[in-house]
Parts: C-alpha cells; sequence; structure tokens
C-alpha cells in the first residue's frame, strides 16, 4: 500500500527538502508517526507538548479535512494523499 | 531610518523583518504586525491626526505602510449613525451603528483590507495579486488592484452570489470559481502562495492585510468624541476583524488617546456556520470546524483562521457570541432597514440579530454605549430577500387607476 504525504514549504528544511514523502501507513496517526520518526526535527511542530496535533497546523485526506473524518484515526488506502496545511490563512 | 513596524509571532513572539510571510517558522502560528509604540508616540498626535481628513488614512502612522507610500482614495471615513427608531424597540439608549455598507470603493468593510494589503504587495514588488474570497474581499481586491495597476486574480466559491460575482467580473481581471465551499478555496489558495510569486492579500500577505480593519476600530473611537465604547458587537468569519479592533483600542489606549476601558466583545455568526459562536457557548478549548451551510455567505467560513484568538479574545474582555437562523437573518436585515434606513447585506443581518438577542439576553445593558459594526451592503445579497418583495401591480396611468387601488388597499387594511 502506498499514501503519499505533501510537505508544504514550510515544513522542507525539516525533510532535506522533500516535496513529499511516500508512506505505508495505515491510518492518518500512524502516518504522521512514520513521517515525524523519519525526520525527527519535525515531531515538535507537528504535535504540541500534550501530544495533540498543533492548533494551527490542518490536516487533509485528499480533499477533506480529518476533523471531517474520524480525525487521526481515519483509515488511509492506496493512492491516498496526505496534506499538512500550517497555519491555515484567509478570511 | 529605522522601521518602526515588524512581523511577530502571535503565539510564541519570535520577530521577523518585513516579508511577505502569514506564519511563524517555529511554531507556525500567524504572524501579526507589531510597532515601535514609542517611535509611533514621538512621531504622531490625537490633535494632529483629528486635523486631517476624515478616512482611514488619516490613521496613517498606525499602519504598516512602506516610507513616502501616498494613497489616493479615499477609503474609510464611515458614518457611526446613532439608533433612533431601532433601539427604541429594543428599550437601550446609546447605540449605534458603524456603517461600512458605504464604505469606499466597494461598499464593505473589506475596502480597508485590501488598501493596506496593496500598500504591502507595492513595497515586495508583487505584479499579480489576489485572494480567496467568500465575495466581498474579491470586490475590493479587483476595483482597487484595477486602480493601482496590478494584474488581479481572485478564487471563489462556484455557487457565490450572482451580484457579488459581477461586483468583482466589472472590474476586470481573473476570476476562478471553484468547485467547493470557501475553505476549500482558502486551502487552494495557501498552496498557490507556496508556489507562485503572488501576493494573495489574505495568505501570505495577510499580516498587512489583516491590520487595514484597525482603522474601522479608531474611527469608532474618533467618532465617539476619543472615547471607548462599553459593548461592540462584530460579525465573525475568519474571526479577525473582532481582534483587530480590539487591538486599535489597546493602542489608543497605550498611547493615551483615550481612557482605558474594558471593552466587551461580542461576536456575531450564522448559526449555519458558527464555529466561533459554538465554541464560545460551549466553552470549547478549540472550536470545531463546520461545514457551512447559510444564506450569510460573507461568513461562511467553517474553519476560521483567527478562531481560536477570537474565542479567547471574547472570553477575556468578558463578552459572548451569539448565533441567529437564516429566517431571523432576514427578518434583521428588514427590520434593520425599516428602522434605521440602512440596508445591510446578509453579514449586517446577523449582527443586528445577534444585537437583539444580546439585549434580550441581558448581556448588553440598556444604558451602555454600544457599537454594532455593520461590514457590508445589502445591495449585493439581494437574492436574499427577493422573495419577500414580489412585485406589485401595475395600474394605468389614471387618476381614478390610483384611487381605485388605495380603495382596494385600505379595504386590506381594515380588513388585516
Amino acid at each position: 500500500m502506498a499514501v503519499t504525504i505533501e510537505i508544504p514549504t514550510a515544513f522542507r528544511r525539516f525533510t532535506e527538502g522533500a516535496p513529499r514523502v511516500d508512506s505505508g501507513a495505515a491510518t492518518v496517526a500512524e502516518a504522521l508517526t512514520e513521517l515525524t520518526t523519519k525526520y525527527p526535527g519535525l515531531s515538535r511542530h507537528v504535535r504540541d507538548e500534550q501530544g495533540q496535533i498543533r492548533q494551527f497546523l490542518n490536516v487533509y485526506l485528499n480533499e477533506e479535512d480529518i476533523r471531517f473524518l474520524n480525525g487521526e484515526s481515519s483509515k488511509l488506502k492506496d493512492g491516498d494523499k496526505v496534506l499538512l496545511v500550517p497555519s491555515i490563512a484567509g478570511g | 531610518m529605522k522601521e518602526v513596524y515588524f512581523l511577530r509571532c502571535r503565539e510564541c513572539g519570535k520577530k521577523y523583518p518585513n516579508q511577505p510571510q502569514s506564519y511563524c517558522e517555529e511554531c507556525f502560528s500567524p504572524l501579526e504586525v507589531s510597532y515601535d509604540y514609542e517611535a509611533l508616540r514621538q512621531n504622531t498626535s490625537r490633535e494632529a491626526v483629528s486635523r486631517r481628513a476624515f478616512n482611514m488614512w488619516r490613521y496613517a502612522e498606525f499602519l504598516p505602510l512602506p516610507q513616502g507610500y501616498a494613497p489616493n482614495q479615499p477609503i474609510g471615513g464611515t458614518p457611526l449613525v446613532k439608533s433612533r427608531n431601532w433601539s427604541q424597540r429594543l428599550g437601550v439608549k446609546n447605540l449605534y451603528f458603524k456603517n461600512d455598507a458605504v464604505n469606499y470603493p466597494t461598499l464593505s468593510f473589506k475596502d480597508r483590507v485590501v488598501a493596506t494589503a496593496l500598500a504591502a504587495a507595492q513595497r515586495f514588488g508583487f505584479k499579480t495579486i489576489g485572494c480567496s474570497s467568500t465575495g466581498n474581499l474579491a470586490n475590493a481586491v479587483a476595483a482597487q488592484g484595477a486602480q493601482q495597476g496590478f494584474d488581479t486574480c481572485v478564487f471563489i466559491p462556484a455557487d457565490l452570489e450572482p451580484a457579488k460575482v459581477l461586483n468583482t467580473a466589472v472590474f476586470g481581471g481573473r476570476i476562478i470559481r471553484i468547485n467547493g465551499n470557501y475553505d476549500h478555496v482558502n486551502r487552494l489558495c495557501t498552496q498557490i502562495a507556496d508556489k507562485f510569486r503572488w501576493g494573495l492579500v489574505n495568505v501570505n500577505l495577510r499580516p498587512y492585510y489583516a491590520e487595514g480593519s484597525k482603522t474601522h476600530g479608531y474611527e469608532i473611537a474618533d467618532q465617539l468624541g476619543w472615547e471607548l465604547p462599553d459593548n461592540v458587537v462584530v460579525p465573525m468569519a475568519g474571526g479577525s476583524l473582532i481582534g483587530k479592533i480590539a487591538k486599535a483600542f489597546c493602542e489608543l489606549a497605550h498611547l493615551g488617546w483615550v481612557e482605558p476601558k474594558r471593552v466587551k466583545f461580542f461576536g456575531a455568526q450564522a448559526t449555519g456556520c458558527s464555529p466561533i459562536a459554538d465554541g464560545v457557548k460551549r466553552s470549547l478549548a478549540r472550536f470545531e470546524p463546520q461545514k457551512p451551510n447559510t444564506i450569510a455567505r460573507s461568513l461562511a467560513i467553517g474553519n476560521p483562521a483567527d478562531g481560536p484568538f477570537a474565542l479567547r479574545l471574547i472570553r477575556e474582555s468578558g463578552g459572548w457570541a451569539e448565533d441567529i437562523s437564516d429566517p431571523e437573518i432576514i427578518d434583521s436585515i428588514k427590520l434593520l432597514a425599516e428602522s434605521e434606513g440602512i440596508f445591510a447585506e446578509t453579514a449586517g443581518g446577523v449582527t443586528a440579530g445577534v444585537a437583539a438577542k444580546l439585549v434580550q439576553q441581558g448581556r448588553i445593558s440598556p444604558d451602555e454605549i454600544t457599537v454594532v459594526c455593520i461590514t457590508g451592503n445589502g445591495l449585493k445579497t439581494t437574492d436574499a430577500i427577493a422573495a419577500d418583495f414580489p412585485a406589485s401591480e401595475a395600474i394605468a396611468p389614471r387618476l381614478e387607476a390610483f384611487e381605485a387601488l388605495l380603495q382596494e388597499q385600505l379595504k386590506d387594511t381594515v380588513t388585516a
């Protein structure tokens, strides 16, 4: 199974410049863990001291905000894209 | 000369030099513009400001403008109207409407934010500007972009009100319609700003853009005779305006231009998209995003960027947040028009309706000074109320036809 994690520019200084990372994870939580294990520098930017996804980090599974799905337990299938967006702007 | 403003992270406080960037590289929280207030104190005074023309540029020193920037559009300077009939119905004495429905040039408070964003766009050398928008912002970007000679490209949800699309299209420039809601559009714009060298006013220029909203607050204090109100009722979409009004009041108090006061901030949303009001009412630590479903399209942001800050401000100020349904929004638009002669867009209906609800709940006291912020014009959202006003039957251009009609209507009134 292959899932792609899309890395925003802001995160690429922690991923040796990689714009996307392939993952074999089965859930969003696993994908994030895989990512931060591979690039430990990212850990504190992804999760806060309580281990929650940071308030200003938005995580999407394909087109949908994971908060409208099953949150971090949302299941991944082949070809899915996980998108990280720091500090959504707008308004 | 050293610059008197810079960027600063709202959460961790890290400072950054001026640049088109909206978030902190350390904690990914939003950046905002901060000032050297001592320099500001020396550079300007209330008396000097009061001698200038009444528009948003009278507060230029409080805005992140490039040195020597010479604005040529009289934006802002909108009326603060004391309510007579509407407040009488509610039994309150000191209620005002700050009416940005008549802002220049595109009839919403977004003219203010675009003004400061484009000053920054010029400074950073952008040729193309744009935004993600629920309508009003796109109007303002298209108009000022055209006037200042930028290429413009705005992104909107595909199903926006026709009047709002037309009010953008007329200025030229590109409109990209997106199949999705505002939050989808917004996410796409974040990715575009990441990849293209464009100045997206509410994405990479957002810190500069948001400062324009402060002028709505300065004007309120200025028009009250350099006094702060007790309560402010503000519509919330992304949740930025309410915080910038608070920032404006804080700055004026800090410089000693007004007596410090604990102003209560009240947020207004439509029930069909009320993530911030819901967070306040349920005392949530973090708001929960929603899928918008309301006629108040300009407030239909389900994942508000400044939601966390708005939530905190409302709580700490001792204010509250409320929401009203779509039928209540329409009733409020009509009531505001019939009682005060102000035709507000759906967001204005939300704000006025919520203000009334807060008075009825006893959260706003009758004697206190309350300002209700009307941020957009009813001419842009006529679809929402058109069904309530079917065309009347036409009559012949003859006096007897008119008299017969009057008789008919009189009969209707008597029977009713």
